[in-house]
């Protein structure tokens, strides 16, 4: 058993059914500080499942999460974002019609003044924290104002993950964050993965792209139809074992070459 | 250009970036009045435009639909849809009408409730509107129910009400302070009042914010930590105050409250909303855009009574604008990409 204190996350057990589909089985899973770990796994294998019950987004059928020592019930996103627990999401989650600023700060805007939902929303406060925290990133995007609605793929994505990266967060995880994305742009969300990696931010990345998790990564877990079937060290293993491991077969040269 | 740029980040908008949305409903609404001024020379003989009495009826007609389009536009912004307001106008107007009437009159609906503070009636309607709209919300927000359902739901049921209220009987003979409310340019000062009020509150509020957010993408929203529920009670509830206070309004006006009163006023109000280029997909919109596309549809209904054609033409034509309005908007949209 590794070293409580060094552990940021753990969970027990941690299962979900919906009706009769078994879609996360026992999972036991742990995340060191400061430590990058990949999750991959085939469709259906339970990953975007078991990351739903940690982020708040569900409620697990039973189990337990233990974040930072202490067990944890997120009835909702927005407590496991208080607790520091920042995600991604697969589908981007930005709303198009807001600008850039509106989007970093949607549920924690800066105020001016507070009153409920009629709170007056600090506009240049909010302008000028994007500004920094973009900046912080060297990603271009020519005008703040504009909808992120008229942006392309990889500045949504770079919104989107400057959003988890700047708010002081514990964790980040993030559910295939260059899927969508072309060459040059899949390089910089890498690069600001990398960045987070020096400043030591825990981060646990879903990815179907084998390359990637081992540029990026520490450790690789793999999820094969809602149970963890393997945790290994990045360093000492190749392509051929994870693929073994995600399709539950000793690796043929074509899933191997459909994976890397 | 008026934007300015910082440490390679533009900061503001460019006067480009907001101005042609609400410049091109004006147009329309300048195009609209031209068309009937030059139709009005050559077929009336005289000014469609330049006429004191026609502008004061427009503006006042316009009223009632511009506080009841204010309420449509927060909620299509959101991505929902209200057809009760005309009922729920007919019910919060009678339950005003029924507290503001005079002792003088021996038939009154509450004798024990007459000659009361002019405030008691207002609140009352307002207040009305606040639970209808609640109701709305709530089934929306909690039940899943979609807003097109849970608000038909509302058309029939505040039309039953209203002809449960007074078992279908007129409510007049009000007190003299009542008709204050509804008398010379009153009716316009509260509309635009309550514009302006929106207007702040969708700009610069969380209120506001929210609104976008959800109509935008409602998921993110709800990651985001938006508490979606809540909000779509808030902002159901606040239309069904405007409803109220449109009701109100419109009963001090015509001095009378009826069960038939606001038929129809739902679509009118949508029409408006759409006209003024807030979207049917959620996430656009603006209050200034209503006031024009209110503007546009008084001209439009006040413009046929002017000509003498058949009030079954207008309505022909305004379902033709609301088509066009939602295929331009529909157009606009596939223009910016895959929203």
């Amino acid at each position: 058993m590794n070293n409580q204190d060094d552990i940021i996350l753990r969970t027990d057990n941690l299962t979900k059914r919906y009706g009769g589909v078994h879609a996360l089985e026992e999972a036991n899973f742990t995340l060191k500080k400061g430590e990058h770990v990949a999750i991959v796994g085939d469709n259906g294998a339970g990953k975007s499942t078991f990351v739903r019950q940690i982020t708040g987004v569900e409620q697990p059928t039973s189990g337990d999460i233990f974040f930072e020592g202490k067990r944890v019930e997120f009835n909702s996103p927005l407590e496991a974002r208080e607790a520091g627990i920042e995600s991604v999401f697969q589908d981007l989650a930005l709303c198009n019609d807001l600008d850039v600023p509106s989007n970093l700060f949607l549920g924690r805007e800066e105020l001016l003044f507070k009153f409920g939902p009629f709170s007056i929303l600090d506009e240049k406060k909010m302008m000028r924290k994007a500004k920094e925290v973009l900046e912080r990133t060297a990603i271009k995007i020519p005008n703040l104002s504009n909808h992120v609605g008229d942006m392309s793929g990889g500045q949504r994505q770079c919104v989107a993950i400057s959003r988890s990266a700047s708010f002081a967060s514990k964790l980040i995880i993030m559910d295939e964050p260059t899927a969508a994305l072309g060459v040059q742009e899949t390089t910089q969300v890498e690069n600001i993965i990398r960045g987070l990696k020096d400043q030591g931010v825990p981060l646990i990345l879903i990815s179907h792209n084998l390359r990637q998790v081992f540029n990026l990564v520490d450790k690789i877990w793999v999820f094969r139809r809602g149970r963890i079937v393997g945790e290994v060290i990045a360093s000492e293993t190749d392509g051929n074992e994870i693929v073994s491991m995600i399709t539950g077969m000793q690796g043929g040269v074509h899933e191997k070459a459909s994976y890397i | 250009m008026t934007s300015s740029s910082t440490g390679g980040y533009k900061t503001q908008k460019s006067w480009k970036d907001w101005l042609p949305k609400d410049i091109s409903i004006l147009m329309v609404l300048l195009g609209t009045a031209l068309i009937f001024e030059i139709l009005g020379w050559f077929i009336a003989g005289q000014s469609f435009i330049f006429n004191t009495q026609r502008l004061t009826i427009i503006i006042l007609q316009m009223s009632i639909i511009g506080i009841i389009a204010i309420g449509v536009t927060q909620i299509i912004i959101m991505a929902g849809i209200d057809l009760s307001s005309g009922s729920m106008l007919a019910f919060t107007g009678l339950v005003a009408a029924s507290l503001a009437q005079t002792s003088d009159y021996t038939r009154a609906v509450y004798p024990a409730l007459t000659d009361m503070p002019v405030l008691v009636p207002i609140v009352a309607g307002i207040l009305m509107g606040f639970v209808l709209g609640g109701v709305n919300g709530g089934l929306i927000a909690y039940s899943g129910i979609p807003p097109f359902i849970a608000t038909l739901g509302m058309l029939v049921a505040a039309r039953g009400l209203a002809r449960w209220y007074t078992s279908g009987s007129q409510v007049s003979f009000f007190i003299d302070d009542y008709a204050i409310l509804g008398s010379g340019i009153i009716p316009v000062i509260i509309f635009l009042t309550t514009a302006m009020a929106f207007h702040l509150l969708l700009r610069y509020t969380r209120y506001g914010r929210y609104t976008y957010a959800i109509g935008s993408n409602e998921q993110a929203a709800r990651v985001a930590g938006i508490n979606i529920r809540a909000h779509k009670l808030l902002v159901y509830t606040l239309a069904g105050g405007l409803y109220g206070l449109a009701a109100v309004v419109e009963t001090s006006r015509t001095l009378t409250a009826q069960s038939g009163a606001g038929m129809l006023y739902e679509l009118d109000a949508i029409a408006a909303v759409v006209i003024g280029g807030t979207s049917l997909m959620g996430g656009k919109g603006r209050i200034t855009g209503t006031i024009i596309g209110v503007c546009i549809l008084g001209v439009i209904t006040s413009g046929f009574t002017f000509l003498g054609i058949g009030s079954f033409y207008t309505n022909i034509v305004k379902g033709i604008i609301i088509v066009a309005a939602v295929v331009a908007d529909q157009y606009r949209n596939n223009n910016n990409g895959d929203r």
